[in-house]
């Protein structure tokens, strides 16, 4: 028994070990053990995500009818999604304004979202001295994240509807005499519910940032004489920039494919870069659908690529 | 002694107390809303108080065929938990070693968080489209499909909660004392002994916190699974359904219910981690009570 103990201890100690090794079972070899471990994930994200992308990049070069895929090498995908591009110009075509629309959107939550979640972030990581507070607070931004969204979103139809609190307040103060008729099912309140959403996706990797940066920089910074809103430009954000990037990189990819905040949000009305691949698959017209779905994917990796080369993402994790 | 606060701190407390309440505020109205009296509409004032709305849920006159959804959304939930919290220890454990592959793993996880919901919604869809075709042209030509809850619905849900499982693990390997495991190893423990006895009991209540990651965001999925999930609808999917169309409580009554789910899940979790955690303070550690 102790010499077993000892043999795994301190293997090659012992004489003639090498027998007693032959002896027991043979011993799983660290890298067979590695891919068991891992192989399972491997697997799913190879069925459920891989192939399944490389079938997206390949439908969308398929031809279609109205009501099958026909497997047969056709750019009809991409023509029907792009045309009269080139006949309209200067003016831009259907999808060329979809995706400004897109991008447009895109930068509005991008800029507000950044912009509370880095002020939240800063409040938990910076004034929020004990560790039990901090917990707790980070909890209470986290909570909301593990609830269903399409609630979320019909959580403002009582507040901003054509009689809903923020109208019927304003009515009854005087300061309106006609319910406002933006507030729903509009650019604003698409807008409204995006930040609402996901602003928790910026808040995460910022605070982990910030809570990494060496208290005793700030103190230094102080000493030299630097204010506060120099230590913030030249030290605090410098160095939460890799949470920035992070934050960013999801705000953004979520909002490029959303289209079920778009669609509930703004009542169905506003075009946008995922409701086309939605609409394209309701028609059935697959390939079209994936044809829009590779567009997608190549404008959201080029930001993505953009993006990352502020910042070495592997790194920061 | 401490230091006055900064007037800072005021402005920021009070911008982070108006984020709570916009985080809040409007969900709270909902919940509220959904206790509407029978004669009440989709707004304040709150027409009398009474659960007819969401009683009516549960007699199935309702607007969705509720039980069913439920039930379906429940399953799926457990499973996507379960495999969730399975796959991603297993795959943690392996990352604290070097191996082949590693990085193509690491990254398939990140792109499968990021590319959007839509395209990998698809791609499953296209999938399933394709082997279906494949099946009914080789083997069987009455083959209907082998799109579902529990093959490409459970797929498309996986490859969203495994990223979060993975990335947690990370983060907890990040802060662990890889001595614990040597010092179980020097005393004669198994690998498999090390994992249960040592490195399991540590990790628990953030494999609890997986857990809860795979469950909820599995309960609340949803655009993953519009393309993904066959002939049956989950339950956020119905809700969404709804959106459009209905004009009394029954959509807020719908809401309420998914969130008592959710808030129940959550605080099961929470609870659990609380307890593993004051638990492992109080017995965690013997250090300083000398030999018995």
């Amino acid at each position: 028994m102790s010499e077993e103990v000892l043999q795994q201890a301190t293997p090659g100690l012992i004489p003639g070990s090498g027998t007693a090794r032959a002896a027991k079972p043979t011993r799983l070899s660290p890298s067979f053990i590695s891919w068991l471990q891992a192989g399972p994930m491997m697997l799913v994200f190879l069925a459920f995500f891989l192939i399944p992308l490389v079938f997206v990049v390949i439908v969308s070069f398929w031809d279609y009818n109205e009501y099958q895929l026909l497997p047969a090498f056709s750019g009809r995908g991409y023509t029907d999604t792009f045309e009269g591009c080139i006949a309209q110009l200067p003016d831009l075509c259907t999808i060329g304004k979809t995706y400004l629309k897109t991008l447009n959107l895109c930068f509005m939550v991008w800029a507000i979202t950044l912009f509370i979640g880095f002020w939240v972030a800063y409040f938990l990581a910076f004034h929020v001295r004990s560790k039990t507070w901090q917990m707790g607070l980070s909890l209470l931004c986290t909570i909301p994240f593990w609830t269903s969204n399409v609630i979320r979103m019909i959580a403002w139809i009582p507040l901003l509807g054509r009689n809903g609190l923020v109208n019927s307040g304003l009515m009854k103060t005087g300061l309106i005499n006609h319910p406002i008729e933006w507030l729903l099912f509009s650019e604003f309140s698409v807008v409204l519910a995006l930040v609402h959403l996901f602003t928790f996706f910026m808040v995460v990797p910022i605070f982990n940032s910030m809570v990494r940066i060496d208290k005793s920089l700030i103190e230094a910074a102080y000493d030299a004489g630097a204010t506060g809103f120099q230590t913030l430009v030249n030290v605090i954000i410098p160095l939460s920039k890799p949470g920035i990037v992070i934050g960013s990189i999801f705000v953004i990819t979520i909002v490029m494919g959303d289209f079920i905040t778009i669609g509930v949000m703004g009542g169905q009305q506003i075009a946008a870069a995922g409701k086309i691949i939605e609409t394209r698959v309701n028609a059935l017209q697959f390939p079209a659908a994936a044809a829009n779905a590779v567009i997608l994917l190549v404008i959201t990796f080029l930001i993505i690529t953009m993006m990352s080369r502020i910042v070495d993402i592997k790194r920061e994790l | 002694m401490r230091e006055g606060r900064p007037r800072s701190f005021y402005v920021l407390a009070i911008f982070f107390a108006a984020y709570v309440l916009f985080l809040y505020g409007p969900m709270i109205a909902i919940y509220v809303l959904s206790f509407q009296g029978p004669q009440g509409g989709l707004t304040f004032p709150m027409n009398g108080v009474s659960t007819f709305w969401i009683a009516k849920l549960f007699q199935g006159t309702g607007i969705v065929d509720l039980g069913a959804a439920f039930r379906r959304s429940l399953l799926l939930g457990i499973i996507v938990m379960i495999v969730t919290v399975v796959l991603s220890v297993a795959a943690g454990m392996a990352f604290r070693r070097k191996f082949k592959a590693q990085s193509i793993l690491f990254y398939s996880a990140i792109a499968s968080l990021i590319v959007p919901s839509i395209i990998t919604s698809l791609g499953i869809s296209l999938e399933f489209r394709i082997i279906d075709d494949l099946i009914k042209a080789h083997w069987n030509e009455n083959f209907e499909t082998s799109m579902g809850l529990l093959t490409s619905g459970l797929g498309a849900h996986l490859t969203w909660t495994l990223p979060f499982g993975l990335l947690i693990m990370f983060a907890i390997f990040n802060r662990f004392d890889p001595r614990l495991e040597e010092a179980a190893r020097d005393l004669g423990a198994t690998p498999w002994q090390t994992f249960r006895h040592v490195v399991l009991p540590i990790i628990l209540p953030s494999v609890i916190g997986i857990g809860l990651f795979g469950f909820t965001l599995s309960w609340d999925e949803l655009a993953r699974s519009s393309q993904a999930i066959g002939a049956v609808n989950t339950l956020p999917l119905d809700l969404q359904g709804l959106t459009t169309t209905v004009t009394n409580p029954d959509i807020y009554a719908l809401g309420t219910v998914i969130s008592a789910v959710s808030f129940t899940v959550i605080s099961l979790a929470l609870g659990t981690i609380h307890m593993l955690n004051k638990r492992q303070a109080a017995k965690g550690s013997d250090a300083g009570k000398g030999l018995v």
